[in-house]
């Protein structure tokens, strides 16, 4: 209690108002920038109604976004469960964008509003200036105005071709969503609003001006060599660069049926689909780094004598909410709460870095022991993603805290395995299980453009490399085939290969269904 | 200092238009749902508040999902208590293998989002079908009885109906404005001036008193006078209305040809005239019982199931259903007590000479036992131009032609396609000109 001093509350009661949520902005900001040596973009927070906030979660937490019936689906959804109670509304959302925007619901105390201050605008903003994978995936300085750009693009189509006819494109694309990354090489970086708006007009151009009696190139002649077919499927392979992971930017590129408008619209699908990928991949990460923020910054303020003792209970009450995981044979149980793990793991980096057992300086020489914790925490955080930061960070103490054990389920047989669980031996194999589920790209359906045939029948070929010989649900895998189909216009078939056999394990094309 | 910037004034409903989308999308599913509930329920149940699960196949938004059961899968969960590695664990039963618990990414379960659709939604959706300009537009024929029902009060009525309680608030709210002297002021008064007058010896002073007394009783039994306890403004009469009162009971008979020739389609459009029969009868109905004779060359007496549903086929002789019917109506429903309606639908298809006898028991009997009687015959759509409004068709129609002008009570009518059968249904059973009463 010594090192309290007596500056003054920061509030007091839990009624909020501008100057105090200002005030406690400027505290948090304190010990945020000078003390834990975070860099963040500059901050918005704006104050919203709760409506307002289920508003933003069915437009994907975006403040502009395209109208789609999706959407409101989501809000249909989302309403009758936070009507029916079966899910409270999130105290908060924050949007990877520069300025970074938090939204803090008007229904908060002004204890909660200034635990999601030290959360959203400097735990996850911190987070999305410095990770990796959103400097390098991301443009945060652009998302805003290029989703300006995208709803008055998509305005605009349905004014000029129909809702009817842009709805069904975008049905088609947001189903191949998922397949509309690029998860190994960067996308071209969103070009500014003038670049944008001059490429655009020059479509527009090209599709007033461009006219079928131009096309003058010649017939091929029908070859029937084997070995000729062969040396043109390669060549033609290597000209689509094939085969080819981006379903979206293939159909795009190359789709012989779209209007230029409608590749437009695929590309915004695209892009906006890429800008949410980074976020997929780090959830414990982004969560961790934001609670274990929060949680420092609390204390740090709490210790200063800023916040009070009530106050200090009501947040710690959240905090322990937020990070509370259920066991597996909890009826809440909902999976592994990502909060959770993340500050645990955090937590116990700082601990790791400052009072290590012989065991820690076993696990991890680098960095037992040497005090410097923030350091530590912020280098993990610029360059990581749940697979590897688990990979790299998760302890034997943590895996002991949460009781991990790792199963593993075999389709063909009555029992699932206890293939390991916390301990000596289990260790190495629990914590790279886990790593492992974390992964995005792995446990994603691989799916890829295999070939097609421009001159011939145009049949689109694709193929599902078969994981762990984990198929696809029948019902939606051919409903998303005729996605594909809308989009592509000619026939589509899809087969799923076992990587290693080479064996084919099943084939379905639109044909059967057309 | 940060950016605050307050939002809250912000117009809301930023994705009222995402929800419209929706709603609107949702509806086209919704009709198809109800479409196939018109089809499988029960006839009296279509008439009901319905649960339409979403999403369904309209708002549905697939993408490559992996299955379920099939392959190798690993799953890291928390909270082992006693397993140790190599540990053998039962699957569960259901949900076709998998861990069960804590299966990674299998997107959250949307089972229990259901659009609950009430009794008039389900109306609008059913009759959008037919066409139906305006639900309102009913008409209700022969309104038999009515009966006298309270509706407010009235200033004016006879004497038994005065409304006690309203016109002494009346009374007591007058009196109040007018500042009615009380009964206890005027006792008061009384009193005093009894008791000055009682003393056995009355000095100036008081007799000053008395007459200051007397005057202002005088003055206040006048004005008690002027304002009367009760005044004839104040008096509420109960008012009463002449509502008209559903008959007790009605009982539909639902007649239908199965014979080969009557498919799906005819069925399905039979199912809606009498669904839309039904509807209509309830209005005016408290109770309603339906019976289901179904024929081929000899008919019975069904359940809804057997009758919509039910394969059996054969010969076609129409006049069995009819007396099967004239049957059931002596045994159960008495045309006195029962209000009688009967829908007949029919290709048409009838065994030689069989038509003529249909004929007479409708012109002999069933017109008679009757309130209402109509017949409905379900032609191809190819046929509509051909037979548009002539006179010619089956030997069935021809014959019950010769009925149709007779009775006016018997109405018939041809119909090939859903939209058909709402107008149709508008003819059949418009306000007739004249009141008709039972023969």
């Amino acid at each position: 209690m010594a090192r309290r001093a007596t500056s003054g509350l920061l509030f007091q009661g839990s009624d909020w108002n501008f100057a105090t949520l200002s005030r406690a902005y400027d505290a948090i900001e304190t010990v945020a920038l000078e003390e834990m040596g975070l860099s963040v973009y500059p901050n918005q927070l704006e104050i919203i109604t709760s409506e307002q906030m289920l508003d933003a979660y069915s437009s994907v937490g975006m403040p502009l976004m395209y109208q789609h019936w999706s959407f409101g689906k989501r809000f249909a959804y989302e309403e009758h469960h936070y009507r029916k109670g079966h899910r409270g509304l999130a105290y908060e959302l924050v949007i990877n964008s520069n300025p970074c925007i938090t939204y803090l619901m008007e229904e908060n105390t002004m204890a909660m509003q200034a635990l999601v201050t030290a959360h959203a605008a400097f735990g996850h903003n911190h987070f999305f200036k410095n990770n990796y994978l959103f400097r390098q995936w991301t443009d945060a300085g652009a998302i805003l105005s290029y989703m300006d750009f995208a709803k008055k693009y998509v305005s605009k189509c349905e004014e000029r071709h129909g809702t009817a006819a842009v709805e069904a494109i975008l049905d088609s694309a947001h189903a191949l969503m998922d397949q509309g990354v690029f998860r190994y090489r960067r996308p071209p970086r969103l070009s500014s609003e003038k670049v944008r708006e001059r490429a655009r007009e020059r479509l527009e151009y090209e599709e007033q001006t461009y006219s079928d009696l131009w096309r003058t190139l010649p017939q091929t002649a029908e070859s029937h060599d084997p070995a000729e077919a062969e040396r043109d499927a390669s060549e033609r392979k290597k000209v689509l660069n094939l085969p080819e992971e981006n379903l979206l930017y293939f159909l795009e590129k190359h789709s012989l049926i779209l209007e230029p408008w409608q590749r437009e619209l695929l590309r915004i699908v695209r892009v906006i689909a890429q800008y949410f990928y980074p976020q997929r991949q780090t959830k414990v990460m982004n969560e961790g780094c934001a609670t274990f923020v929060h949680y420092t910054i609390i204390n740090r303020l709490y210790d200063q004598g800023r916040i009070g003792e009530g106050h200090m209970l009501e947040l710690l009450q959240s905090h322990s909410n937020v990070v509370f995981q259920p066991d597996f044979d909890d009826r809440r149980y909902p999976g592994i709460n990502p909060y959770a793990l993340g500050f645990a793991m955090m937590q116990d980096i700082q601990r790791i870095a400052t009072e290590p057992t012989d065991e820690d300086r076993d696990w991890f020489p680098s960095f037992a022991g040497n005090g410097d914790w923030m350091e530590t925490l912020r280098d993990a955080w610029a360059n990581h993603r749940d697979e590897s930061f688990i990979l790299q960070y998760l302890s034997p103490a943590v895996m002991r805290k949460f009781r991990l054990f790792h199963l593993a389920d075999r389709a063909s047989e009555r029992f699932v395995e206890v293939a390991s669980i916390h301990n000596e031996r289990g260790y190495s194999a629990v914590r790279s299980a886990l790593a492992n589920s974390y992964d995005v790209a792995a446990n994603q359906p691989d799916i890829q453009v295999m070939d097609v045939d421009l001159l011939g029948d145009r049949h689109l070929r694709l193929q599902h490399n078969v994981k762990n010989g984990i198929l696809l649900e029948e019902g939606s895998r051919d409903a998303t085939l005729r996605h594909v189909r809308h989009l592509w216009g000619y026939e589509v078939s899809l087969a799923g290969v076992d990587p290693q056999t080479g064996r084919t394990l099943y084939e379905c094309s639109t044909a059967k269904h057309a | 200092m940060p950016n605050f910037i307050d939002r809250r004034l912000n117009p809301k409903d930023k994705s009222l238009g995402n929800r419209q989308r929706f709603l609107k999308r949702a509806r086209e599913e919704l009709k198809r749902v109800i479409k196939e509930q018109v089809k499988s329920d029960r006839i009296i149940d279509v008439d009901a508040a319905h649960g339409v699960p979403m999403p369904t196949d309209g708002a549905n938004e697939p993408t490559f999902q992996p299955a379920r059961g099939s392959g190798a899968r690993n799953y890291v969960l928390p909270g082992n208590k006693q397993f140790s590695a190599g540990d053998r664990l039962p699957k569960p039963e259901a949900g076709g293998g998998g861990g069960g618990k804590g299966r990674p990414g299998t997107g959250e379960s949307e089972d229990d989002f259901q659009f609950i659709l009430s009794r008039e939604e389900v109306l609008d959706l059913f009759f959008e079908d037919l066409e139906l300009p305006d639900m309102v537009k009913l008409s209700l024929k022969e309104t038999v009885t009515f009966k006298p029902r309270r509706a407010g009060f009235a200033t004016a009525g006879t004497p038994t109906n005065i409304n006690v309680g309203r016109t002494m608030r009346n009374s007591f709210g007058r009196r109040l404005a007018l500042h009615r002297p009380k009964e206890k002021e005027l006792t008061a008064l009384t009193e005093e001036i009894a008791r000055i007058e009682a003393a056995p010896e009355i000095s100036p002073k008081d007799r000053q008193r008395l007459s200051e007394l007397r005057s202002e009783l005088e003055k206040i039994e006048k004005k008690r006078r002027r304002i009367p306890y009760v005044d004839p403004v104040d008096i509420r009469f109960n008012r009463f209305e002449q509502q008209p009162l559903p008959n007790a009971n009605a009982v539909m008979f639902c007649l239908m040809d199965v014979s080969a020739s009557m498919g799906e389609r005819e069925k399905d459009l039979a199912k809606r005239f009498f669904v839309l029969l039904h509807l209509f009868l309830k209005r005016r109905y408290e109770r309603i019982d339906i019976v289901f004779i179904r024929h081929t060359d000899e008919a019975r007496e069904v359940d809804e199931e057997t009758f919509f549903y039910s394969t059996q086929s054969g010969g076609t002789i129409v006049s069995t259903a009819l007396e099967e019917m004239i049957r059931i109506i002596e045994d159960r429903y008495p045309s006195q007590i029962w209000n009688i309606y009967a829908a007949q639908a029919s290709d048409g298809d009838n065994i030689i000479g069989d038509s003529e006898h249909c004929a007479a028991l409708l012109r002999e009997k069933l017109t008679k036992l009757c309130q209402y009687y109509a017949y409905v015959e379900i032609i191809d759509e190819r046929e509509t131009e051909i037979f548009g409004s002539t006179d010619n068709g089956t030997a069935l129609w021809r014959s019950y032609r010769t009925v149709d002008g007779e009775k006016s009570n018997f109405q018939m009518t041809r119909i090939a396609k859903p939209a058909d059968i709402y107008p149709v249904f508008r003819r059949l059973f418009a306000r007739q000109p004249a009141t008709r009463t039972r023969k």
